[in-house]
């Protein structure tokens, strides 16, 4: 039952993937750039989903794992060729590299110390990149491609080196525009299936016994240890291929990928689309990215132009009021829609949606109503 | 040795900012449980009631005075605040004064918000997951973030200290040094003392009165303080507004030194944080020295002489402090056991 039903959501989501555009033209998001965005950070809050969402540790320094894969992937452009499979090799395996050494020392806590430690950990880390790192990230400025850099490999197949800056390419494919984004919607799939894999291993079960009992586990002999490591390694890997993913659509790293706002922002999206659910993520990271496009490019002669149905008084009132929430205050509808879920929606747009599913039911088939059943808790959680 | 002692002064300072939100911070923990995300937005919130007076203070008349000329031959505008034109020279003083008088009205203000904040959303995540309760404050902190934002630009607003503490000491010279071997601003001076004043003030208010001790009561056991028919979380929700207050003081004087911009709190908060962990979860005493220790610690960090042989190291000092702090002494330097342990 649950393989067909993992089918099903298998080609489901291929099928979304690959007519996103269409999907997203109606509502004024079908442009390459924008897909893509959806795409990586899809990838990095699965990542970070398979953390929070198996074994309940709430990590607030991830963005150091995607900084870290970044950072590695235009190292790798610059270093070996401008292919990127390579660079998404090595992104992925210095983001789980980075991610072995300090989940080694934060996992010895749990509960809030172990948030506090990821925090301290990605700051450490922001903070160095900015500062004695800088022949390696290229401080502020950021890590960027050169004419003259090395590129063994593309040296050896004999590339031609032009003039103009080289762009990014899988095999001479463009990384850019339209190959770009079915590129990442690929990555996206291939590691939703390999989360799905998780969720439904033996694995998986083990992480989610850690969540909701740590101590018992411990009680029956078995160290919890290796398996709490192994999901911050894996979510570690997440984070550095997105990160790696990132250099290609823009090979430029900057060290502001590692702040605490944007862990802060992964966080955000998992709990937004529901913390522990397969989907989740996903559509959390793709609604973000999507408020943040949108909202932020309207302005107030927009504004007016959506209100001119309103008296005139009226219209001002409504467009200084909603002014606050839209350009640069789109941050403002972000922590008010984050306050919103949290408060009363604590399992995010998923169990929202199952809500739904729900009452839909009950009103198609009203039967005779088993005395109040009472909502029984979502599944997946 | 004057080196030396300059460096604890230079970290004596914003020890003290950190010492007055991390001792707010372990008094929400302690009292209602809740991790409070939003703490450093209230530090902000007390900044901006400095802002916000003095704005409203320098509120200007604007004249036209046709005898006078501007090099465009148009009449000069001559701006006098209204608050001078109608108090004269306690008018002028009184702005002089602006930041320590914004004491006066950030204690109201910060209390009505830590009360209302308190009854309107926190009282409603007591028993949630710390988890949720993160969340949902630090949605709450973006939110006040970006109303500040709103009202008063992203761009940091100078507030000067009054003339009379606008300069600075040379306590080398008190010591025994040589002259200007020591300079220390004066304003930093009054900040230090002030944060002991409240400091203190807070620590007595729990331990000498009798709130104070209902209140500790609850802390140690709230369970049993509410059946013997005290009504906790009403004091627990003073205490909330207590401990805004804290932090919007430390926010209202701090601004002569740092000049306040809207997302000052964040990054206040996450280095209190460290602060609140190292000194270990729910020990007030812990929280203070903490802060104070660390200030100093990363004052020391950044002189040349440390830099030079560990480069970097006034960047990430804190945060090594905290990592090191948390795997030795797993509870903190001064933690009681079985506080956010679960």
């Amino acid at each position: 039952m649950t393989r067909k039903k993992d089918h099903l959501l298998m080609i489901g989501f291929v099928l979304a993937v690959a007519l996103g555009p269409l999907i997203m033209i109606p509502i004024g998001g079908g442009y390459p750039d924008l897909l893509q965005k959806f795409a990586i950070f899809g990838i990095f809050a699965i990542g970070f989903n398979i953390l929070f969402g198996l074994t309940g540790y709430l990590s607030f320094g991830h963005a150091a794992f995607l900084g870290v894969g970044s950072y590695t992937a235009v190292w790798a452009f610059k270093l070996l060729t401008m292919n990127v499979i390579p660079a998404l090799i090595l992104a992925t395996l210095f983001g789980g590299l980075f991610a072995l050494v300090i989940g080694f020392i934060v996992l010895r806590r749990s509960g809030i110390y172990f948030s506090i430690l990821t925090l301290a950990f990605a700051q450490m880390s922001y903070n160095l990149a900015y500062s004695v790192l800088t022949p390696i990230t290229n401080g502020e400025t950021g890590l960027q491609l050169s004419q003259n850099d090395l590129r063994v490999i593309d040296g050896l197949f004999g590339v031609e080196r032009g003039e103009a800056l080289p762009s990014t390419s899988l095999f001479g494919l463009s990384m850019y525009g339209w190959s770009g984004y079915y590129f990442c919607g690929v990555m996206l799939i291939v590691m939703f299936y390999i989360s799905l894999r998780i969720y439904r291993s033996p694995f998986g079960m083990m992480l989610r016994a850690v969540k909701s009992n740590q101590n018992r586990m411990a009680y029956t002999g078995l160290n919890t240890r290796p398996y709490t490591l192994a999901a911050f390694v894996i979510s570690g890997m997440y984070a550095g291929l997105a990160g790696g993913l990132m250099a290609i659509t823009d090979p430029l790293a900057g060290a502001e990928r590692m702040q605490w706002t944007a862990s802060g922002e992964v966080v955000l999206m998992t709990i937004l689309g529901g913390t522990g659910t397969l989907l989740g993520p996903v559509i959390g990271a793709g609604v973000i990215k999507y408020f943040e496009n949108i909202f932020s490019s309207f302005n107030d002669s927009i504004l007016m132009n959506a209100f001119s149905f309103l008296p005139d008084f009226l219209q001002h009132a409504v467009v200084t009021v909603t002014g606050l929430f839209v350009g640069d205050g789109w941050q403002l509808t972000l922590g008010v829609l984050f306050m919103v879920i949290v408060i009363f929606l604590p399992g995010g747009l998923m169990e929202g949606f199952s809500r739904l599913g729900k009452l839909v039911k009950r009103y198609r088939n009203p039967g005779p109503a088993p005395g109040g059943e009472p909502d029984a808790p979502v599944s997946e959680r | 040795m004057d080196a030396f002692i300059l460096q604890i002064l230079n970290g004596l300072d914003k020890g003290a900012a950190y010492a007055l939100i991390a001792l707010g911070l372990t008094l929400v923990f302690g009292t209602l449980g809740v991790v409070n995300f939003a703490h450093g937005a209230l530090f902000m919130l007390g900044a901006f009631c400095a802002v916000g007076l003095k704005a409203l203070l320098t509120l200007e008349k604007i004249t036209l005075d046709p005898n006078q000329l501007t090099a465009w031959g148009t009449p000069m505008e001559i701006r006098t605040p209204y608050i001078e034109s109608w108090l004269g020279d306690f008018g002028h003083t009184l702005i002089d004064y602006s930041v320590p008088a914004s004491i006066l009205i950030a204690i109201p203000i910060m209390l009505a918000v830590g009360v209302l904040m308190e009854r309107g959303l926190i009282r409603h995540f007591y028993k949630r997951l710390h988890a949720e309760q993160i969340l949902v404050t630090f949605g709450l902190a973006i939110v006040v973030q970006e109303i500040v934002k709103a009202q008063f630009g992203a761009n940091p607003i100078p507030q000067p200290a009054p003339d009379v503490v606008g300069g600075s000491a040379d306590i080398g010279l008190l010591l025994g040094f040589a002259e200007n071997a020591i300079v220390y601003p004066w304003w930093r001076i009054v900040y230090l003392l002030f944060a002991g004043v409240v400091i203190a003030a807070v620590f007595a208010f729990l331990q000498f009165t009798t709130f104070g001790m209902v209140v500790r009561a609850g802390m140690a056991d709230r369970e049993t303080v509410g059946l013997l028919g005290i009504d906790i979380d009403r004091r627990f929700t003073i205490v909330f507004g207590i401990a805004a207050v804290v932090a919007g003081l430390a926010g209202v004087m701090y601004t002569p030194i740092l000049s306040p911009d809207y997302h000052m709190g964040m990054e206040f908060l996450v280095l209190s944080f460290v602060v609140v962990v190292v000194g270990g979860m729910g020990s007030l005493g812990g929280a203070v020295a903490a802060g104070f220790l660390l200030g100093v610690l990363q004052s020391f960090a950044s002189m040349n002489e440390v830099k030079s042989l560990l480069p970097g190291i006034d960047q990430i000092v804190i945060y090594l402090i905290a990592v090191v702090v948390l795997l030795v002494r797993p509870r903190g330097l001064m933690g009681r056991k079985g506080v956010m342990e679960d």
